[in-house]
């Protein structure tokens, strides 16, 4: 048994300043950013459920909900609501494609080095795409 | 207390609380509703004209939708539990602060559901 003579691993909790510098495979990046998208959303949550609440329940409420978006509400400006709701946008596209990944993945097993990494690039990539193009028309670019 | 026959095989005493599997698939069942509930809101939103409010507010006033957004509600109440509390799980090592986050969290996901069911069942 060769083995015995090797020495045995470490295994340490690695610091901050380390994690920083660890440069991660694409599906790594897309993992901290599913657990980052869904902590965000979770955060935001009343955000969601408020924004819910003035589109529904009235005509004049859902004046409310168009006004706050083009003039602001209370302390909150326009272009504020507007990057928070990009943010908000983002995460979802983020956690849902995400998600379906790892509904996939599980699924069919397709769980290659090239397959992962193929993956994680489509996910990255049409989340931010998606997020670019309904945020052009959440700014009114369109 | 462990006995000589319950330390091993499919009888053995499982220590913890052994809630791994269940949350690992209720999170997955929970992501597939919530993620079918996404297409068929979209499908509504761009099928129709204009949006304002009178057509935003009968998507919502269905009977049908009413029962499938209550259940997403708590889907997604269901589902950010158990993925916020792997968050805590894993950064947060002191037991009163994890559990005081717990608690927290329960309160705050509760709290929203509340808020939003009241919502959809006040149209």
């Amino acid at each position: 048994m060769a083995d015995e003579h090797k020495p045995r691993p470490a295994y340490t909790n690695i610091h901050v300043s380390q994690i920083v510098a660890y440069r991660l495979p694409p599906a790594g990046v897309v993992s901290i950013l599913h657990r980052i998208s869904g902590a965000l959303m979770f955060v935001l949550l009343p955000l969601v459920v408020w924004l819910l609440d003035v589109s529904l329940t009235s005509e004049v409420s859902y004046e409310r909900f168009s006004s706050a978006f083009i003039a602001g509400i209370g302390v909150v400006p326009a272009f504020l609501l507007k990057l928070v709701v990009l943010a908000l946008i983002w995460a979802f596209l983020h956690h849902l494609i995400a998600g379906v990944r790892h509904l996939w993945m599980d699924v069919t097993h397709s769980v290659s080095l090239q397959q992962g990494r193929i993956s994680a690039w489509i996910t990255l990539g049409s989340s931010i795409a998606l997020t670019l193009v309904l945020g052009a028309k959440l700014f009114g670019l369109y | 207390m462990a006995s000589s026959n319950d330390t091993f095989g499919s009888k053995r005493l499982v220590v913890g609380a052994h809630y791994g599997l269940r949350d690992w698939l209720s999170q997955r069942v929970t992501a597939a509703l919530m993620t079918l509930y996404t297409l068929v809101l979209i499908v509504q939103l761009i099928a129709g004209p204009k949006l304002g409010y009178v057509r935003w507010s009968s998507i919502f006033s269905q009977q049908w939708m009413r029962f499938a957004t209550f259940v997403v509600i708590v889907a997604l109440a269901w589902h950010a539990w158990v993925g916020v509390r792997d968050i805590w799980m894993d950064y947060i090592k002191p037991v009163w602060l994890r559990l005081s986050l717990q608690v927290a969290t329960i309160v705050w996901l509760v709290g929203c559901t509340g808020w939003a069911v009241q919502v959809l069942w006040r149209l």
